[in-house]
């Protein structure tokens, strides 16, 4: 009889060597005589357990992990296939405390199937979201979503409904989706642990999207850091062509809709969506001044619809079942579920999707088992590049955009990068200015020339010269970045630098100056 | 279209304007088509050269200066030929958390380069890049478009000698 096991191909999964587990497992399985299936899915998302290797049992799936080469015989002999004991089993990954305690709307299926197969996808439950909106037709697709609540998960928290609605009424022979899948912020990697793992939902997701608002072309615009992801989304486009979910009559409805994927080329800013519009215009990733909105005047002047990866993920669940079930999740006007990116100094790192509302130290602790170099816990920063670091005394903080915003943080894409207490807050708020510095698109002054003054100017601080006036004109840089920028890159950069300066205090001193380089 | 395999060794053909030419018109009616014209000629010769500035300017009536500002405004494009081997190091937040800063002084020591430098043995160029998306499992790296977690000398090494073979 065929035992069948299951291995993500997931790039995290692929940089910790589940390439070689895969061919271990299979030269094993071969010496053996073994009939052996191996199916290459995406990751859980339990990142300190990859490679996570699990076998189809009549009890279901048992996992085991983190799995090496080195492992697969031993593996074998304990009766890998019949789910038997050994050191490394986990058990059903189900039932891991890690996921139980997660509510998966959007990640349902991630690591679970094979993401290439369009059969497998529809077996768990794929296009149903699709099918009721054809029957709701564009305004009771719109509604729907509307009433879940969902708000942009690419950071800005827009509402997405809105959005939809008025691409839907803006009159146009020619409308666009586009998704934005230049996932950029350090510590966010839930974009593309979905693209690789289960693409067809966010496919599924712009397709319900564009015969809502009657648009028969779509991009995804995805980030070159991420080649997997690409490579994933290629395939399972040309899948749902060949099934009849994408092309010119889209599951016999008489509606088009063709996708197309568009590699980036390394630039943070095409991740701010009118860049990301320039940039598919095959120009320089610049900056648009808003209004217009892309809404009405986007890609190639006509109406589109920009979301992210994640927001057009969450709709197949939506149209599934209904707007109001979504919304029974989450808290104030933070609806439905956050993908939770949790990463940096932490022992257990890994996606978690949950409804909005944990604190972040619930996330930390109890997910994440605290820092992984086991020394104290000393900032945490959210959201990004352009995300501020916390002290422990906001960790009670709910993940919430609004109570983020009231400790003048933000939630962005809900990447959780921790610190320990070896962290210089000094050197990080430099690094916000410099990262500024390297990636501003330089339409606008504040950005621009801010940022490489802002770098100097913590410099002279970090040397000990001036601290205090030198510190002063940061504060009044970036009163003016935040002011005058045209976009979120010079607008936001302050908040990672402010946010050090306000509860770290004690790395601005100048305590530099003791450095050889400013003794001399 | 050929898949685009970033940084994997490829671009092992020399540079050829006829051959530019014809890729170049196999783009050239896409919506948009700039960008995927540079990444298609970049993995076939491993750059963009200079040449190909007026060719994608006569192709999709673009000035010569609005194709050589899109070339030069992206990061990933590149004017002469890279090493053998392409080495992208992450520096951004989650990778400096644990550690990144140091150990990328550490490579770059090693291998005698400087950001965005080639060995003198012309074996690796060494790039910073802005996160690549394995956060949990950083310091994080691609090594010929392959990524490499829990990355440290010994397993760069490892990473390179692996993609020689």
């Amino acid at each position: 009889m065929s035992i069948t096991f299951y291995l993500p191909k997931d790039a995290a999964s692929l940089a910790l060597g589940a390439d070689r587990v895969a061919r271990a497992l299979t030269r094993a399985a071969a010496a053996r005589g073994l009939d052996v299936t191996l199916v290459r899915t995406g990751s859980r998302g339990m990142l300190w357990l990859e490679p996570l290797l699990e076998v189809a049992t009549p009890e279901g799936r048992i996992a085991y992990g983190p799995v090496r080469p080195g492992d697969v015989e031993s593996l074998l002999d304990a009766g890998l296939a019949e789910g038997g004991a050994h050191a490394l089993r986990i058990g059903r990954p189900e039932e891991h405390p890690y996921l139980a305690r997660q509510q998966r709307l959007t990640f349902g299926r991630c690591g679970i199937i094979d993401p290439a197969s369009v059969e497998e996808y529809r077996a768990h439950g794929g296009y149903r979201g699709l099918e009721a909106a054809l029957a709701a037709g564009p305004a009771g697709t719109v509604e729907a979503v509307k009433a879940s609540g969902l708000r942009g998960r690419g950071g800005a928290g827009f509402p997405t409904g809105i959005k939809w609605n008025t691409v839907m009424l803006a009159e146009s022979p020619q409308k666009y989706v586009v998704c934005n899948a230049d996932e950029g912020d350090s510590g966010t990697f839930a974009d593309r642990m979905l693209m690789e793992g289960d693409p067809l939902t966010l496919i599924e997701g712009m397709t319900i999207a564009a015969v809502a608002v009657g648009a028969t072309r779509g991009y995804i615009y995805c980030r070159s850091e991420y080649p997997h992801a690409f490579a994933a989304l290629e395939t399972a486009i040309r899948a749902a062509e060949r099934a009849g979910f994408l092309g010119a009559n889209v599951l016999g409805s008489g509606k088009a809709f063709h996708l197309e994927v568009r590699l980036g080329a390394g630039a943070y800013i095409c991740g701010e969506e009118t860049s990301l519009l320039e940039s598919l215009e095959g120009k320089r990733g610049i900056v648009r001044a808003k209004p217009p909105i892309p809404a009405l005047k986007g890609l190639f002047g006509q109406p589109t619809l920009v979301n992210n990866v994640l927001s057009f993920a969450a709709i197949p669940w939506i149209l599934e079942h209904g707007g109001e079930a979504y919304a029974a999740y989450g808290m104030g006007r933070s609806l439905g579920t956050l993908p939770i990116q949790l990463a940096g100094n932490v022992a257990r790192g890994g996606l978690i999707e949950t409804a909005f509302g944990l604190t972040l130290r619930e996330v930390i602790e109890d997910f994440g088992g605290g820092t992984a170099s086991g020394r104290p816990l000393r900032a945490v920063q959210v959201g990004g590049p352009l995300g501020a670091y916390f002290p422990d005394t906001l960790l009670d903080t709910p993940l919430d955009y609004e109570a983020f915003a009231a400790k003048k943080g933000l939630l962005g894409h809900g990447g959780i990068v921790v610190f320990d207490d070896t962290v210089d807050l000094a050197r990080q708020a430099r690094f916000a200015f410099e990262f500024c510095a390297t990636e501003s698109c330089g339409k606008c002054t504040p950005c621009r020339i801010g940022a490489v003054r802002g770098m100097e100017t913590i410099d002279k601080v970090i040397a000990g010269e001036s601290p205090r006036e030198n510190l002063a004109l940061v504060t009044d840089l970036c009163e003016v970045m935040t002011d005058g920028s045209l976009c979120a890159m010079g607008g936001l950069t302050p908040v990672p630098v402010m946010s050090a300066l306000t509860h770290f205090p004690e790395d601005f001193s100048g305590r530099g100056a003791k450095l050889p380089l400013a003794a001399e | 279209m050929p898949s685009h395999e970033l940084g994997r060794g490829a671009g092992r053909e020399p540079w050829d304007s006829g051959r530019a030419a014809g890729i170049i018109a196999e783009h050239a009616r896409r919506e948009g088509a700039t960008l995927p014209i540079l990444h298609a000629l970049q993995e076939t010769f491993g750059y963009v050269d200079g040449e190909a500035v007026p060719l994608i300017a006569d192709a999709l009536n673009l000035s010569r200066a609005e194709v050589h500002g899109c070339i030069t405004f992206y990061h990933d494009f590149r004017s002469e030929p890279a090493g053998r081997h392409t080495v992208k190091l992450c520096r951004a937040e989650a990778c400096q958390a644990v550690g990144a800063d140091a150990l990328h002084e550490d490579v770059l020591r090693r291998y005698d380069v400087a950001w965005h430098g080639t060995t003198r043995d012309g074996q690796v160029t060494v790039e910073p890049v802005f996160c690549l998306g394995l956060c949990a499992c950083a310091p994080a790296a691609l090594v010929d478009g392959e990524p490499v977690g829990r990355l440290d000398l010994d397993a760069l090494a490892d990473a390179l000698t692996e993609r020689a073979a």
